[in-house]
């Protein structure tokens, strides 16, 4: 009781706010106590309930919602396999086997963290293409773009450390080739792997270390950046299929009219991608979790063992389009620079796309063949990575790799010179 | 009447869920019957089942009795041999633990790594993931294709495994067999016409205890329990897989329809 009088006198409902003054949330008891001292409320208005997102989004932006998901199964999978995880070139591979076979429900818990990390990679590669169909990082969103590059670096070298932790044969020769790219730097080369190795070869401190990376380290840096991914995003408001600002559309209020609130119309909706999404993943890790050894490498069955090469080394299929490249020249240096060049050509990109539209759907048709040739070229890398490095694969992992390039590197041409279709005031919308 | 845009998308969702399916169901597809002819050795299918409980058990005896003697499973206990195979604590202390092992233990091979290597020139390899390593097909050829070559120390060699450090331990049941060439013409680089020698069939030259169904029936079972002790959990996952999936459909589609009902708002 007394708490409500208290409450009431501090202002009455009805009674009008004095000009400049901030509303006191009309609740009472605990949410209105934590409320003033924690802006819950404030946060829900501005950035869920009073946060607007294009309503015309369609499949595509999905993925940004699952790859959150897909962080937050991570982590929770991540920190009880580490409950049981030994990192050392002894007990590692026993560990793992451990959990596999011992520990209750382990298997389901590495089962998803490995089929969680593919799949990591799955949503975040649709999520990078939704952006080169609708021209998401073009002004004003090139910074969220850079830190989404960011965040795809963070999360390839949490994939890589995660990779060699099992110590299987193909964790220990993966990571010699991988950590040997590094020694294609000039003049520091050789150091700068011994330094990251911790030692002349990988071996036990390499793991120790990379564990420390890949449980502590990584992750916070990634979810460092995966929140200025989300308040970049915030700042700027999402674009859409049509490449359309729905803020320079207000309507009386000041919102944007062709905008919805992202609470409740997203969330609903995101809800029910997580289903579907979490469907596939549970066909996965109930009834192919190794997916014929594309997720699960078969020589990671055998303990790492410095003596016995695979009879085929390659990396996981997330990192076979670059590997494709890095051995598409005979070169070493020149594979790793050519390399280097494939990721940096996604970062430099809003710079390269000079067309006046954003979205693919007002483009011409050059840019459209364009885009085209990319996806074909970047999933026959990532084919061509996986195969032997010899005869026709190595021909064919040129051609896409010029591909590959030439979708960047010509855009500043083409963009500019393609013939556009005009483009809407407002956004496409059928409503149901 | 225009179908919703969401439906429009459906489609796409659905050929998602289908493909993944259809990656579940391959594995089923592949393990199609081939034409066991010596010639097509390298297309043998090995048709593992690990819910087949009696081919399992077989299998298990017959590791005891034949491989144990070398290789280990060092991942695998007695006890949960036991308890997954459904064979009961006595028959197995009695049938299958060696002595002196108890059934809490891991399957460990009494022959000393250090002796081994001396004999051998390399430690028989621990079999608990060697299905997973090298696939059951593997393990089944190469079970069926070891023959006399008395250029090896062991007197033995493999299709499957050329050079093999393992000897012939599998003759007394499926007897000795050696192999038949077959002169093949081959026009080399440069238009050359060169002889080559290809495998053809194998000639059993001293039958084994075994008939050659018997001995693959043999083969079968040994490699089922191989395949079993590589992925335990194999048809517990799979037999709970489906009801995960339908919970997940079911909120899946509760999901949907209050996307429907909540978008019918938006003009």
């Amino acid at each position: 009781m007394a708490t409500t009088e208290r409450n009431t006198e501090l202002r009455s409902p009805s009674e009008p706010l004095p000009p400049g003054a901030t509303p006191v949330s009309k609740k009472r008891g605990l949410w209105a106590w934590i409320n003033k001292r924690l802006p819950v409320d404030e946060f829900i208005a501005s950035e869920l309930t009073g946060y607007f997102a294009p309503k015309n989004f369609n499949f595509w932006y999905f993925f940004g919602s699952l790859a959150m998901l897909v962080l937050v199964i991570q982590l929770v999978t991540g920190i009880f396999l580490a409950m049981f995880y030994k990192p050392s070139a002894a007990a590692a591979f026993g560990s793992v086997q451990y959990i596999m076979r011992e520990v209750d429900w382990g298997w389901l818990i590495r089962y998803m963290h490995s089929t969680g990390a593919s799949l990591f990679f799955v949503v975040v590669y649709l999520h990078m293409f939704r952006a080169l169909l609708y021209g998401s990082y073009r002004q004003p969103r090139e910074l969220l773009w850079l830190i989404g590059m960011m965040v795809y670096f963070a999360l390839m070298a949490e994939a890589f450390m995660g990779y060699v932790l099992p110590w299987g044969n193909m964790s220990f020769w993966g990571a010699q080739v991988i950590v040997n790219i590094f020694g294609t730097v000039p003049v520091i080369g050789t150091a700068l792997t011994q330094w990251i190795r911790g030692d002349y070869g990988i071996s036990d401190a390499t793991l120790n270390r990379f564990f420390a990376l890949h449980v502590a380290a990584v992750p916070i840096i990634l979810l460092g950046l995966v929140m200025l991914h989300l308040i970049a995003l915030h700042r700027t408001g999402s674009n859409n299929p049509d490449g359309i600002e729905i803020k320079e559309h207000p309507g009386p209020d000041g919102k944007p009219l062709d905008g919805i609130p992202f609470h409740p119309y997203y969330t609903v909706k995101d809800f029910f991608g997580v289903g579907v999404f979490l469907v596939v993943f549970a066909l996965i890790v109930f009834y192919v979790p190794t997916f014929h050894g594309i997720f699960l490498e078969k020589a990671n069955f055998e303990p790492a063992n410095p003596l016995s090469t695979p009879a085929e080394i390659h990396p996981v299929w997330y990192f076979t389009p670059f590997y494709a490249i890095l051995r598409a020249v005979p070169s070493k240096g020149l594979g790793a620079l050519l390399m280097l060049l494939a990721l940096v050509s996604l970062l430099v990109l809003p710079w390269l796309d000079r067309s006046p539209v954003k979205s693919i759907r007002y483009k011409g048709w050059i840019s459209r063949v364009m885009l085209g040739v990319f996806v074909i070229s970047f999933v026959g890398l990532g084919y061509l990575g996986m195969q032997p490095a010899e005869g026709i694969y190595i021909i064919l992992s040129r051609v896409c790799m010029i591909g590959y390039y030439a979708f960047f590197w010509l855009m500043p041409v083409y963009s500019r010179f393609d013939r556009v279709r005009p483009v809407p005031e407002r956004v496409v919308y059928h409503a149901h | 009447m225009r179908t919703s845009a969401p439906l429009r998308k459906l489609p796409a969702l659905v050929l998602a869920a289908a493909l993944a399916a259809g990656a579940a169901c391959a594995t089923h597809a592949s393990a199609a019957d081939a034409a066991q002819s010596d010639t097509s050795w390298q297309s043998w299918k090995a048709n593992a089942d690990v819910t087949n409980i009696a081919s399992l058990q077989r299998g298990a005896r017959d590791f005891v009795g034949y491989c144990l003697g070398c290789h280990s499973l060092q991942f695998e206990r007695w006890s949960r041999l036991g308890h997954d195979l459904r064979i009961p604590e006595p028959l197995l202390v009695e049938d299958l633990i060696p002595p002196g092992e108890k059934p809490t233990g891991y399957i460990i091979s009494p022959m000393i790594p250090a002796d081994a290597e001396k004999w051998f020139g390399k430690a028989p390899p621990d079999l608990s993931l060697i299905a997973r390593a090298r696939g059951t097909n593997y393990l089944y050829r190469y079970l069926k294709t070891f023959y006399v070559d008395s250029d090896r120390a062991t007197g033995a060699n493999n299709l499957a495994f050329p050079q093999t450090a393992m000897p012939d331990i599998v003759s007394p049941l499926q007897g000795l067999q050696v192999p038949v060439y077959q002169t093949i013409q081959r026009r080399g680089p440069g238009g050359k016409m060169t002889q080559e020698e290809v495998f053809e069939h194998f000639k059993l030259i001293a039958p084994g205890r075994m008939t050659p169904q018997q001995y693959d029936q043999f083969v079968h079972d040994v490699v089922n329990f191989l395949d079993y002790v590589g992925d335990p959990e194999r048809a517990m996952r799979r037999a709970m897989g489906i009801w995960v999936v339908l919970f997940l459909l079911a909120f899946t589609s509760v999901a949907w329809l209050l996307k429907r009902e909540f978008w019918k708002d938006v003009k």
